[in-house]
Order: C-alpha cells, then structure tokens, then sequence
C-alpha cells in the first residue's frame, strides 16, 4: 500500500496507512443460511471490510479492531487522493502508530445490522427483491461476532493477536474472548461494558422512541420514499448527549450563544450546545439508516455477557475466556463509569487471567476513548508489542 | 551515555535484595509497584510472571508501556478479588508504612501468596533516633524525606516493632534482611550486626504460621 504522508501533517504519531480499499465478503447463501441467536436465519449475508497492513507468514499478526455503534470498517487511511477525512481510528492505526501496520495486520469489518457495507435492514431481501426493513431478524453481538468469525475464516486467520475496540466496539471484544477463547491471544476492551445499565438502556429507547415517532418512519418501510429524518436526528442528538460530560458540555459550550449577542425569544437553537446538537443530528441522517439504529441499539440493549456466558455470573461468564486483557475506562464516561470495567476486571481476576486495567483521567466523557491520548497510545502499543513478542517467540 | 543507561536502569538496592529473595519462574504479585522497575527487573532476570497494583495512573500507564501487567486501583481492595494462594509471593515493598489496616493486608496477602516480601524504612536507624533527640522535631531521613504534615506516611516502623507485630498478629519471619544504603539509594549493604540501629530498610520474607 502506497503511504501518503502529506496527508497527515497534523498527526505527531507517524503517517497514514495511505490508500485504503473498502472489500466485501458474501457467505451464508441460501440454502446455507446463517443461523442467527434468535433462531431466525439469514442469507446471503455480506460483510464489508478493510484490511492494512501485512499478514506474515504465519499468520500470527493479525488485530482485529471492533467499530462501535455507528461506526464502519474504515479505520484509518484514505478511500482517494482528494478524500477530506481519514478513518475514525487514523490516530491508533497506521505505520508507527499503537496500532502499528508495519508490524500488524489489522481487519476491521462493518457489523451485521449496519448500513456501511454490511447486510442489514436496509439491504435487499432477495427473497422479495425489496429492503427488508423490518422483516430483517434481530440480530445480536453474538451474531455479529460469529459473522466476523466467517470473514476471518474466509481470510484462513485462525488466531488473532488481539481483539480491540470501544463502547460496543468493546463488547464485541469481550463476546469474542469467550465465544472463540482458543482464538484471542489477547483482547482491549475499551470504555465498555459487560452489560447495559438501566440508564444505557432508557437512552437507547429514547433514541428508538424518536425514530418510530417520526411519521415518515412507515413502520420501517420508508425506503422508497420520504425518511424518518427528524426521529433520526433526534435520536443522534440524544446519543450525543451520553457520549459528553457535565465538565466537556460546560468547557465546550457553557451557557454561549450561538452567533447573537441575546436571546431571541423563540424556540430557534440559541445556545451553543442547542445548535451543536443540531448539527450532529443533521450529518447524521445523511450517512445512517433510521432502521439500523433500532436494531443496533436493541442488539446493545440485549447484550448481557453475564446472562449468556455466566448465568447471571460475571466469574462463571470469564471462566470461558483464556485472553490477555487489557482493560480501560475513562473518568468522565457516565454511559459506561468505571464501576462497570471495575466488575469486569474483577471477574477476570478471580478467573486467574491476566489483566491490566487502568482509568483514565478524561474530561471527554465517553467519547474519550476515541480523542487523541498519549496515555492510550503507549499502553496499547506496549501491551501489543509484548504479545507479539510473546507470541513470536511461542 | 552508557554509564548514565546503567544508573537509570539500575534496580534501587533495596529492591535488589527483594528480588533476591524470588525464587526464578515464580508467580508474583507486587502491591504498589510503582513505574513496574521491580517487575520487570524480575521478569527479565528471573522468568517470573508478575503482575502489580498501582494508585497512581502515571505508575499504571509506565508499567503497561513496558509490557507488564498492573492493575489501577487501591491495594487494600485490590487483594480481594485474587483466589487463594495465586501467587508464589506478594510482595509489599515500602508501603506497609501507609497502610490503614497492616494487620488485615498481611492477611489476604498470606491469603493469596504462599509467602509475603514486607519491606519498610527502619524507623529506629541511629541517625533518626539522634535527629529526634537532638532537635526535638520529627525526624525527616533520605528514606523518610517528608515533612509531618505532607507525609504519605501514617505511620512510622521499626525492624524490632516488625517482630513483634509478626509475634502477636501470627505470622512467621522466613527470612530477615537488614539493609544500609548509606549515600545513594541505589548502593547499599547487608547489616548483621545490630539492625534495628545500624538498618535503613528492614526487608522480610514471611510465610503462614502453620508454614514450615
């Protein structure tokens, strides 16, 4: 792969993975159908994802990174010369980076359910040549991991160097240690959660509420006319709430308005973090499908490692997995505290695992995980390079 | 600049005699392990798997840099959450001086090691108890630089005190090293004679008291 270094002046931690190519990998054609936790079955189902980097002779350097709920498999790198923005990740993943491709083969695939390449409720359902809006099965993390199980498969990967990702990124990392145990030599949940807390969850049916309120939502049959919008954005906007703090809004926004010397007494977004919200909502809408956020935030909802692993134990759920973990969590993450990373730690530990876990001091709420982190970048990169060291000399 | 590398990578000698007393290819656990020098001190001389607990996110972050395992958290909770005797040795090295309850953690870690390293600076070393008398002020010493009122210290201890506590609270001394690091905390000597005055660590190795 070529490396594009003009790129990325701004970026302190070496240059960029340069050109990147979206692929995609169809299996479960019918009559073999994927067989899905619910029950339901699903096919032909296809997997869009990115590979960078080099995978060694024996295969022994690959990392797979997670997306979190609206993400996509374009971690880092660019799609074209003139392409404005790198991948959500760029900062993690690229040459010399913690994510380092001149040493690691790094795969990151769009979940199932998505809309960024992946199949999912706005895909066609060959069987009636329409998008399956919401005849498509509700699917879970478990599906989605099994689903990236059969692109690893597909690319002859029987053992990852580590499993990575944030928020429900993280819980797919967690899924996959115990899932595949014999395949994950070691795995970083980040900013994660075994499970959703009560308070996960009411913002999540907020967020569904908003969308199915909308009118032009059709019971999820909006495809071939109007979009449900403003559900949509609304539903964004609340996400985007979750994701800040009490100290990021009040260092970001306070109580500014946004270009007026006063209140304009009406209900038009006077405050910054009104049209701050607003904004986020409306670049939403234009990248993502209504109907995946409702299958994606159940699927994070239903998500509860203790329930299927464990039965109701966090220790009985860890004792499947066999992993190196590393473990972190952010001061200011009110959507997944550190209580929660705590337990999971917690649980390892009296599996007898061997785990790291730190805190992170961070102003950025959730989103911290995300944001540029020198304290991230090293651990990451020195607890990568031990497995890999461990893992060659093996 | 390779004389400077040896300093800097130098183990402090206090340490030194703790990693010693570590048998090669054991498990250890080590409370409060600051930036990991200890660990992986051990890790790279002595083939022993570690893993440390650290208050301090700096400590925390140096320690997964350099490939160890460490756990971000308080000592007195941390030690929990470990099944019976899942390590060879805890070792608690100059920290039992800012313990609350040093009775309760020598427990759980005689509870989750089969044997404890316990090292703290000897309170009784000539030059402090001579500080004390001459100037009537709190004693402040190259191991105990702290003022009385920004000491992380809550409480002061001495190698005779040591003993007595291991006597009363039930739990065997294997092992008692006395140190002197004179000028540099990363030279020293072993003191056999007369340790409680001439020692500025006492270092032991302790065990259950059931334990042979």
């Amino acid at each position: 792969m070529t490396k594009v270094s003009e790129y990325i002046d701004h970026d302190q931690h070496g240059v960029s993975v340069g050109i990147v190519e979206k692929k995609f990998f169809t299996f479960a054609e019918p009559p073999h159908e994927m067989l899905l936790e619910s029950g339901a079955k699903l096919g032909p189902v296809t997997i869009a994802y990115e590979t960078y980097g080099e995978l060694d002779a024996g295969k022994s350097n690959v990392i797979l990174v997670l997306h979190a709920l609206t993400g996509d498999s374009h971690v880092a790198g660019y799609y074209s010369p003139d392409d404005p923005k790198p991948g959500w990740w760029d900062i993690m993943v690229g040459p010399g980076k913690a994510i380092d491709t001149d040493l690691y083969f790094v795969v990151c695939s769009n979940i199932l359910g998505s809309c960024m390449g992946s199949t999912g409720p706005s895909s066609i359902n060959p069987a009636v040549n329409r998008p399956y809006a919401l005849d498509f099965p509700l699917v879970t993390l478990g599906d989605m991991v099994t689903a990236q199980k059969a692109l690893l498969d597909h690319l002859g990967i029987t053992r990852v160097l580590s499993v990575i990702g944030g928020s429900l990124g993280g819980m797919q990392v967690l899924e996959w240690t115990v899932r595949y145990p014999d395949m994950v030599a070691s795995a970083i949940p980040l900013a994660t959660t075994t499970r959703h807390s009560a308070l996960a969850i009411a913002f999540n049916e907020v967020a569904r509420q908003a969308i199915m309120a909308d009118p032009n939502w059709n019971n999820g049959d909006y495809y071939a006319g109007p979009k449900p919008d403003l559900g949509l954005a609304l539903a964004r906007m609340i996400g985007h709430i979750t994701y800040l703090s009490d100290e990021s809004m009040r260092h970001k926004f306070g109580r500014r308005l946004q270009d007026r010397m006063d209140f304009s007494f009406d209900f038009d977004a006077n405050f910054q973090v009104e049209s701050y919200l607003h904004y986020q909502g409306t670049k939403f809408v234009d990248r993502f499908d209504a109907n995946s956020l409702l299958f994606l935030t159940k699927a994070a909802d239903y998500f509860d490692l203790e329930y299927h692993y464990g039965q109701g134990s966090a220790v009985a759920a860890f004792a499947h997995a066999r992993a190196r973990f590393l473990v972190v969590s952010f001061t200011s993450d009110w959507l997944y505290p550190t209580y929660q990373s705590k337990a999971m730690v917690k649980a390892m530990k009296k599996n007898g695992l061997d785990v790291s876990f730190c805190e992170i001091e961070a102003a950025w709420g959730h989103d911290a995980f995300l944001l540029p982190s020198e304290r991230l970048n090293t651990m990451v990169k020195g607890f990568l390079e031990r497995v890999y060291i461990e893992y060659q000399t093996k | 600049m390779s004389t400077l590398n040896i300093k800097q990578n130098e183990l402090r000698f206090d340490l030194r005699i703790v990693a010693s007393l570590v048998a090669p290819g054991s498990r250890v656990l080590d409370l409060g392990c600051g930036e990991g020098d200890l660990l992986k001190f051990l890790r790279d001389q002595k083939q022993v798997s570690g893993t440390g607990v650290e208050r301090t996110e700096t400590g925390v972050a140096e320690c997964v840099a350099k490939g160890l395992s460490v756990i971000h958290g308080d000592i007195n909770e941390e030690v929990r959450d470990y099944p019976d005797q899942a390590f060879d040795y805890v070792i608690l090295s100059q920290t039992l001086q800012q313990v609350y309850e040093p009775d309760r953690l020598i427990r759980s870690l005689l509870r989750i090691g089969k044997k404890g390293i316990v090292s703290f600076p000897n309170f009784s070393h000539w030059r402090i108890r001579l500080q004390l008398l001459l100037t009537g002020r709190a004693p402040i010493s190259p191991q105990l630089p702290y003022e009385w009122y920004d000491t992380p210290n809550i409480r002061v201890i001495t190698i005779e005190d040591f003993r007595a506590f291991a006597r009363k609270t039930g739990f065997r001394i294997l092992r008692e090293v006395a140190v002197r690091t004179p000028n540099h905390e990363q030279q020293g000597s072993i003191i056999n004679l007369l340790p409680n005055l001439l020692a500025t660590y006492g270092i032991f190795l302790i065990g259950k008291d059931n334990q042979p």
